[in-house]
């Protein structure tokens, strides 16, 4: 396995847990800019002489905004007009564009505006203070008598000004300043404040260029035949009937199966269906899903490993009430609208790479150690993503180690464009585990919480990847978090967790572990507040330290943005849930109907504190789009495996996404906040299914501990 | 190899008697049964094994859109009449059926096509009705869009929609027997006084 | 030997009769705008005009589009699907984008017919578009946007 390069003072950290320290990549841009070029202070802002300002964007654009959020980070430090700025994908380069966060270059774990606030803003602080010496140099001002505003330079006493481009090429020649002053918040003029995203237009005209979009010179399609059965291999192929197929150059054996070339897709995919491979079945998993749950569902049943314990259990002997309840969630398809896809081209000893890396840290590398390459001689270009959700950050570099494989099987330098169909990605694995919670809580005779037990069994995530130094021995957080670190007090506690052994290939699926512990958690904890006879928002409020103003905050604003009255209301009921992640707090109530017999949301309030509100345009997106993303997963998916283990579904219309008519109204409201900002891509998702399901038992009496609740209505 | 046993069958087929093609009888079967009331009721009965096939109930829904696939599931993406029995405006049924079948590329499978594709209208819906209300159904020109018994007998023996029962495409099971012999139960089925089951 | 118009050009294709639409727009006519996302009918993100209607290119096959004028993405012109992009620009509606071809042209389509259309109305013509963002509250928002404009 390649080794990923990590910066000079980073470390591989979990989640959004450290920050590191700044690690500017001043310098590079200064001596290198010949007269005539950009003024590029430094690895992320480049400005033209046209006084167009562009941001290198070291996170991926999928859809979660990084291109206008860190644009707006050096433009508010810049003082530059939002008219002027312009966004790029910053290709792969673990020194310079390394996530903060985790010190390898990768999006995830809601962090790009979290790691880029300070790093973002002081590379736009920067190349402000440059082009203002620059303007008191040429004009023969102090420096301090000079301001800046909405990109235009000027000073008022000699009444001259002028704007970036103009002043580009002498501050271009100046030293960087080293720790430049940042703005006090009370100054920010575009944090907080709404503006149209970069991305829109391109996006909105058919002209934003993706993956699928790019074609290369020659270039050959290919798709790969891959097992039907996790863990089956190629036994041997008959490849006569595909090269029959017009257009079809070539096919190969490669590690992950079969590669087809075309000189087009629908040849690519014509040969494809004519080739014949022999599958050795021989390590393949047979089970189906059901033998699979019952297996987790014992070893839920032992306890597991204790990761987190407070006080003592036995509490629950003497509890007046004990409730208990087994959980299961199936595989879930991550389905991001483009599916996988890579160009890559050999030439000259070198290899150049145009795809939505998400973790070039580890896919370039990767690639490198494939084709026997120098790493500065890959070259990725991080593309738009057509969606993501987390597919697209492999912790194994799947999908550029099949591309590399393919260029490298072709046996000569040459254009490929892998593709995915969507059968390939609904039946190739890498999905959210499936899981069981097993829980157990006891009520005293006055309805108080006494204990709290729940054991989860799952796959670890990263367990078998290059990021499980991460887990440096330990149990693996990312399956279980959101299980434990609660902010509700229940006397004693314990979270058990059993890892799972099984072929079926996992990865974190966007909300990662809170995409199930905060359905068992907080819908358990529904349970247990009904029968204490309490209400669920007051019940939750209840059981919050004294401290726990945050969580205190977006509970009480969600209740008054829906008119929280009680759980059921004429023919509808309503629901709560909240979960912290990725150091975010939401809370979401959901207000559901009874289409016979099958539910239907008909409204989601959400109240999110995030830190200070970066895009609260861009914020207010993300839980809209969050909270359609988890219902139409609770409504309706899941990946299942016939008795014999192969995957009983193949394209939307058995795993169906959810559409237009089953989208409810939703209201977002952020909490004003001076924090540092915090993650928006993925929080929104996780409280919307408790809080549906609450809202369901609530109105119907029916508990819902097995997801997706099937049936669905659409009108 | 294939050619060969594909003739087989052909043959077969062709030397077989007409009350025993592929699940559907022919009026011969019936040509015992004295009662003609009795007979005619029986002879609609066999018609009904191709009217309540999922080929022709898909698109006979009674409330709502149509459903697809042998087991009648609700059709995806979700489809509504519309004011024309053609879809929705914006998404016509010809947004995406086309006028023949078409095989999907990237798996098994079809969408399934003929130059006119649509939704009976809501007064010829059957879904969810007995036989018997499917029959009273047929014969009333206020329901049937006006038909004389003729030319219901025209309607089932010639029109080239009802005829895509019988070639639905890859991944459809065809409706039984043939248009062919739909028609001459059809026509039976008139000529005994189109009597209808109880 | 096919032919037919595609945003006001003339074509004349020697290919495999059974390619379906979209890949001879993307890989021959390199008109990238319209997307491929199932295949099968079922998201929409192939979505182009056919002799004025929508249609999806993924199940058409060249063959049948013989003496058909198309209109992908990059060829609409006319006030519906000026007034449609001015309104998705305006609410920012598109997330990673992938999709949005196929609504703005879904939503044309509906605005060509129905100038001022209810929520139903957009439920019911918006359904066969999948968004895997679920950006739906704005998709609906925006084409009430633009059915206001072009009433205004």
């Amino acid at each position: 396995m390649a080794r990923i390069q990590t910066t000079r003072r980073g470390v591989l950290a979990g989640g959004a847990g450290l920050l590191l320290g700044l690690t500017l990549p001043f310098g590079r841009g200064m001596a290198q800019q010949a007269a005539t070029g950009p003024f590029a202070p430094n690895a992320f802002v480049r400005i033209g002489t046209d006084d167009v300002v562009t941001v290198m964007i070291k996170h991926i654009e999928m859809g979660q905004g990084p291109y206008t959020g860190l644009a707006t980070l050096v433009a508010e430090e810049l003082d530059a007009d939002w008219s002027q700025m312009r966004a790029e994908g910053a290709p792969a380069d673990g020194q310079a564009y390394a996530n903060l966060a985790m010190g390898v270059q990768l999006t995830g774990g809601s962090t790009a505006i979290a790691n880029s606030f300070m790093q973002m803003r002081k590379a736009g602080a920067a190349a402000r203070a440059m082009l203002v010496a620059a303007a008191a140099e040429e004009w023969g001002v102090p420096a301090a008598e000079i301001t800046v505003k909405a990109g235009v330079v000027a000073h008022e006493g000699t009444g001259r000004s002028s704007g970036f481009g103009a002043l580009s090429q002498a501050a271009s020649r100046l030293p960087v300043p080293e720790d430049p002053p940042v703005k006090a918040a009370e100054d920010f003029v575009l944090i907080g404040t709404d503006r149209p995203k970069l991305d829109t237009v391109a996006k909105s005209n058919g002209s934003a260029q993706f993956t699928m979009d790019v074609y290369r010179d020659n270039m050959l399609t290919v798709l790969v035949a891959h097992p039907p059965k996790f863990g089956a291999t190629v036994a041997g192929f008959d490849d006569g009937d595909a090269l029959a197929v017009p257009g079809v150059e070539m096919v190969r054996q490669i590690p992950s199966g079969v590669a087809v070339y075309a000189t087009n897709t629908f040849a690519a995919m014509k040969g494809r269906n004519a080739l014949k491979v022999d599958w050795d079945m021989t390590g393949a998993e047979t089970r189906s899903t059901a033998q699979m749950f019952d297996s987790y569902s014992a070893a839920a049943a032992e306890g597991g490993q204790t990761v987190e314990e407070t006080g003592d259990l036995s509490a629950l002997d003497g509890a007046a009430q004990v409730l208990e309840a087994e959980y299961r969630f199936p595989f879930l398809a991550h389905a991001p609208m483009e599916p996988l896809d890579a160009v890559i081209e050999l030439g000259g000893e070198r290899a150049e790479m145009w795809f939505g890396s998400q973790f070039p840290g580890l896919d370039q590398p990767t690639v490198a150690e494939i084709l026997g390459l120098p790493q500065d001689d890959v070259k990725i270009n991080v593309l738009l993503a057509g969606g993501s959700f987390g597919r697209r950050a492999q912790g194994t570099a799947h999908l550029a180690a099949e591309a590399a494989e393919v260029a490298k099987a072709a046996g000569r330098d040459g254009a490929f464009k892998l593709v995915w169909t969507r059968e390939d990605d609904v039946k190739g694995g890498h999905y959210r585990p499936m899981t069981v919670h097993r829980l157990r809580a006891g009520l005293d005779a006055d309805g108080n919480i006494v204990g709290w037990e729940n054991v989860v069994a799952n796959q670890s995530i990263l367990r078998g990847t290059a990021m499980e130094m991460m887990l440096q021995g330990g149990p693996d957080a990312t399956s279980y978090e959101g299980s434990t670190n609660l902010p509700y007090q229940f006397g004693a506690s314990r979270i058990g967790w059993a890892e799972m052994e099984n072929p079926v290939s996992v990865l974190w699926w966007r909300s990662v572990g809170h995409t199930h512990t905060a359905y068992a958690v907080e819908t358990f904890l529904d349970e247990l507040l009904a029968a204490a006879g309490k209400d669920p928002v007051q019940g939750r409020l209840d059981l919050l330290p004294g401290d726990a103003a945050r969580e205190r905050g977006v509970i009480e604003k969600v209740a008054e943005m829906s008119g929280w009255s009680g759980s059921v209301r004429g023919d509808k009921g309503y629901g709560v849930a909240y979960t912290k992640s990725f150091n975010t707090y939401v809370a979401e109530v959901v207000e559901i109907e009874d289409r016979g017999g099958s539910p239907h949301v008909t409204r989601v309030w959400c109240a999110v504190d995030c830190g200070i509100a970066v895009n609260p345009n861009v914020i207010r997106a993300q839980m809209e789009g969050g909270i359609g993303y988890a219902l139409g997963t609770a409504l309706h998916d899941r990946i299942s495996f016939s008795p014999g283990g192969e995957v009983e579904q193949s394209n939307f219309d058995d795993y169906p996404m959810l559409r237009i008519s089953e989208m409810p109204q939703v209201e977002v409201e952020i909490i004003q906040s001076d924090a540092d900002p915090t993650g928006v891509g993925e929080p929104g998702v996780p409280p919307l299914a408790p809080a549906m399901a609450n809202a369901w038992r609530a109105l119907t009496g029916n508990r819902q501990y097995e997801l997706p609740f099937g049936g669905g209505s659409v009108a | 190899m294939m050619a060969r046993a594909w003739l087989a069958g052909a043959l077969l087929l062709w030397a077989a008697p007409i009350h025993a093609q592929e699940g559907l009888s022919g009026p011969d079967a019936f040509s015992d049964i004295a009662d003609e009331q009795t007979r005619s009721a029986a002879l609609f009965e066999e018609m009904g094994k191709v009217l309540t096939h999922p080929r022709c109930l898909n698109c006979h829904p009674v409330t709502g859109g149509p459903t697809q696939g042998d087991d009648m599931q609700p059709h995806s993406p979700p489809v509504f009449r519309g004011e024309a029995d053609f879809g929705a405006v914006g998404m016509n049924c010809s947004t995406c059926h086309s006028a023949e079948n078409v095989e999907f590329v990237t798996e098994a499978g079809s969408i399934p096509g003929h130059e006119i594709w649509m939704l009976a209208p809501v007064s010829m819906g059957w879904q969810g009705l007995s036989l018997g209300e499917i029959c009273a159904q047929i014969k009333d020109p206020a329901r049937n869009g006006g038909k004389t018994l003729e030319e219901i007998h025209e309607h089932h023996a010639e029109d080239g929609l009802v005829g895509w029962g019988w070639h639905p495409g890859e991944g459809r099971e065809p409706a039984p027997g043939s248009q062919e012999m739909f028609g001459q139960l059809t026509r039976a089925w008139i000529d005994t006084g189109a009597a209808c089951p109880g | 030997m096919t032919t037919f118009r595609v945003n006001g050009q003339d074509h004349d294709l020697d290919i495999d009769p059974d390619t379906p639409l979209l890949w001879v727009l993307r890989d021959e006519l390199r008109l990238t705008g319209t997307k491929f996302g199932c295949g099968i009918a079922q998201c929409g993100a192939c979505t182009v005009m056919m002799n004025g209607m929508p249609r999806r290119a993924c199940v058409t096959p060249i063959s049948m589009v013989e003496g058909s004028e198309i209109t992908t993405i990059e060829g609409m012109d006319g006030p519906e699907i000026s007034a449609v992009q001015a309104a998705w620009e305006a609410i920012d509606v598109p997330q990673c984008g992938w999709c949005q071809s196929g609504q703005v042209m879904s939503a044309t389509a509906l605005l060509q017919q129905i100038p001022n259309p209810t929520d139903e109305e957009i439920n019911h013509a918006m359904a066969g578009n999948v968004c895997r963002c679920a950006t739906y509250v704005r998709i609906r928002q925006a084409i009430h946007d633009a059915a206001a404009t072009l009433e205004g």
